[in-house]
């Protein structure tokens, strides 16, 4: 199954890059999806996950075509 | 209920008083609106900032927001909703963001507007990059208690 990631902001930029597509042959949780991705670097510290722009735990199942969207926290308004 | 991200400077006065009067089934209902207006300030953590940019997520923003409306109308008794946020460069003085509840009576429009807009800080996926006066630019790592006197 395939998963896009997106990065955004402040993690966009130290990645140097906002998105990656990566591929699965069975079940993966988020988590799974960060370590394919970026199999170099852990998981910062308060990050927030979204899968299909819903706010999810790091331990979520991704399905086949899912969008999961890792990001730091929130600061608008 | 609308919610509207916008790419230039907007008018929040007119945002409300536009909406309002679009809203024919309204008239008459209202006893109470509560705006609340947020504006970019030219100092932040005890630096000058002459401008900065307002990243988003576009799709889970709205959805987001649409989602904490929801949520707000299941808590209290709401006639309407409008929420107007700004995205991308910003100056000092300039407006980032409307939140505007029209209820029956106050309590109900003061509530729901505090927690919209709570919640808007902490789960819509905006993220702000300050230019400070020395040109040095940084990432908004977190945002204040809105509590706090």
């Amino acid at each position: 199954m395939s998963i896009k990631v997106r990065y955004f902001a402040s993690l966009k930029e130290s990645l140097g890059r906002s998105e990656d597509t990566v591929e699965f042959s069975s079940a993966a949780t988020v988590r799974e999806v960060w370590r394919c991705a970026n199999p170099e670097k852990s998981l910062p510290n308060n990050i927030l996950v979204a899968i299909n722009m819903d706010y999810v735990d790091l331990d979520s199942t991704v399905n086949d075509g899912d969008e999961v969207a890792f990001f730091p926290p929130v600061t608008g308004g | 209920m609308l919610v509207k991200i916008c790419t230039e400077q907007f008018d929040p006065w007119l945002e409300a008083q536009n909406y309002q009067n679009q809203q024919k089934a309204m008239i008459g209902k209202f006893g109470a609106t509560s705006i609340f207006i947020g504006t970019m300030r030219d100092f932040n953590d005890g630096d000058a900032v002459k401008g900065m940019t307002l990243e988003h997520y576009p799709g889970m923003t709205e959805k987001q927001l649409e989602k904490i409306i929801a949520q707000a109308q299941q808590q209290w008794q709401l006639i309407d909703v409008l929420v107007v946020h700004r995205v991308g460069d910003i100056l000092p003085n300039e407006p980032i963001v409307l939140t505007a509840v029209w209820t029956s009576h106050r309590g109900d429009a003061f509530d729901a507007n505090r927690y919209i807009m709570e919640e808007l800080k902490t789960k819509a996926p905006f993220w702000k990059k300050e230019r400070l006066l020395s040109e040095h630019e940084r990432w908004v790592l977190k945002n204040t208690d809105g509590y706090q006197p």
